[in-house]
């Protein structure tokens, strides 16, 4: 369970999240909405330790801890990025083994083999020896979802995940984030598309343009 | 043929002297090269100002002012250095100059997001660094710094003004005391030639590197 309490941040003396409270319960999806510039993706920068937080505090299964400083590998908070940032000169197995072998001290047979696994899951078998540029933008999302997974997150954040995507391959990022939490994984997503925030979401929150 | 034969051996000889600035200047030059471009964008700026101003020198004035100053100029502040060591500390700080610039041309030509994306997965910086960075760099920089590795082939003919024998030299000496124009000629193909093995090499390791996009 992620809890944020007064989560304010700044930037250059304007208040961009203004004391922001929330709750996120374990295995549901959390949709943070919002006109563009409302700080929804800050927020989610915050969450995932990218900015620090100018104020107020956040709490990971009861115990405070701070995204920006948090070098616990059992408390990790994946990302998936809007442009995905897949590695570009590394392969779809070798973006997704590592860090669970640089990070995790994994054994490369081990961090393969669950890597492989995931990579079925997702639909991507067969994909593993192709460099990111021979891939689709779906199959680029489902590899850095995947690569997200092999580190075990407590949180997976969504950062727009439709925006770069074809109007038809929306449900199938729909069917995939539901399909993880039904598998139990807690999940963040940050959107401006209501129809779709409003079909995945347990909790919805909406983030209002500062003055 | 016989004239060929006869001038070939000392030719030979001066090119023993311009492939050996060139091979060590290119393999110190390129790794400080790496290091001075990283230390351009660090945010300690101290660092970064006293780098610009060292770049700001090297690629202000002609090298060949340089080498006068390192071998005619250090020794009165008590840095004496011989003539081949005086070439190559000379070579080595301009490339590394340029070499620098070439990298922080790189180095910024990577997406924040990569980094970002390193450091949700733990990454430290330098597992990013050595993993995700420098291969992405090295692919953009390749193209760049054939260009500077085919000038220096050409720039090693400087070092004749401190006395050093190189290839040029020794055509000249040969030009001077025969009073022909053919030992020039061998020069021009000998160059020809060292740059052609270069252009290879060089298209070689862009070829490797084409593997992804």
């Amino acid at each position: 369970m992620l809890e944020l309490k007064g989560i304010t941040k700044k930037f250059d003396g304007k208040t961009i999240l203004d004391k922001v409270n929330l709750t996120v319960n374990d295995g549901q999806i959390l949709t943070i909405v919002g006109p563009s510039g409302a700080g929804k993706t800050t927020l989610l920068r915050c969450i995932s330790g990218l900015e620090m937080v100018d104020g107020g505090q956040f709490l990971l299964d009861g115990q405070a801890f701070d995204p920006a400083t948090n070098r616990d590998n059992d408390a990790v908070i994946g990302v998936v990025f809007q442009d995905f940032q897949l590695f570009p000169n590394l392969t779809v197995l070798q973006n997704v083994v590592l860090a669970p072998i640089m990070v995790l001290k994994k054994s490369t047979a081990d961090a393969e083999q669950e890597a492989r696994t995931l990579l079925d899951r997702l639909n991507l078998g067969g994909k593993a020896d192709l460099f990111p540029y021979e891939l689709s933008g779906g199959q680029k999302q489902r590899v850095a979802i995947v690569r997200a997974l092999a580190m075990h997150p407590k949180l997976l954040c969504y950062d727009e995940p439709t925006s770069a995507l074809d109007p038809d391959l929306r449900r199938e990022v729909e069917e995939i984030i539901l399909k993880l939490k039904r598998e139990g994984m807690t999940q963040i997503v940050v959107t401006h598309d209501m129809p779709f925030a409003e079909s995945i979401a347990d909790q919805m929150l909406r983030v209002e343009p500062k003055e | 043929m016989h004239y060929v034969s006869q001038i070939l051996p000392s030719l030979i000889s001066g090119t023993g002297m311009t492939l050996s600035i060139f091979f060590w200047t290119l393999i110190v030059s390129v790794p400080l090269g790496i290091l001075v471009g990283l230390g351009m964008i660090t945010r300690f700026k101290p660092l970064t100002w006293l780098i610009n101003i060292y770049v700001w020198l090297m690629r202000g004035t002609p090298l060949l002012l340089q080498l006068i100053f390192v071998f005619y100029g250090l020794p009165i502040i008590g840095i004496v250095f011989n003539r081949y060591d005086a070439a190559l500390f000379a070579f080595i700080l301009n490339y590394t100059a340029y070499f620098a610039e070439i990298f922080r041309g790189g180095l910024q030509a990577i997406p924040v997001g990569q980094y970002e994306s390193a450091r949700v997965l733990r990454l430290t910086k330098w597992q990013t660094l050595r993993k995700i960075v420098i291969p992405q760099v090295v692919k953009i920089v390749l193209p760049s710094i054939g260009n500077e590795v085919i000038n220096l082939v050409k720039d090693s003919s400087l070092v004749y003004v401190i006395g050093l024998g190189d290839l040029l030299r020794a055509g000249n000496v040969a030009m001077a005391r025969d009073v022909t124009l053919v030992p020039m000629l061998l020069v021009g193909v000998i160059y020809l030639l060292l740059t052609a093995v270069c252009t290879l090499v060089l298209k070689r390791l862009e070829k490797h590197y084409s593997y992804w996009r």
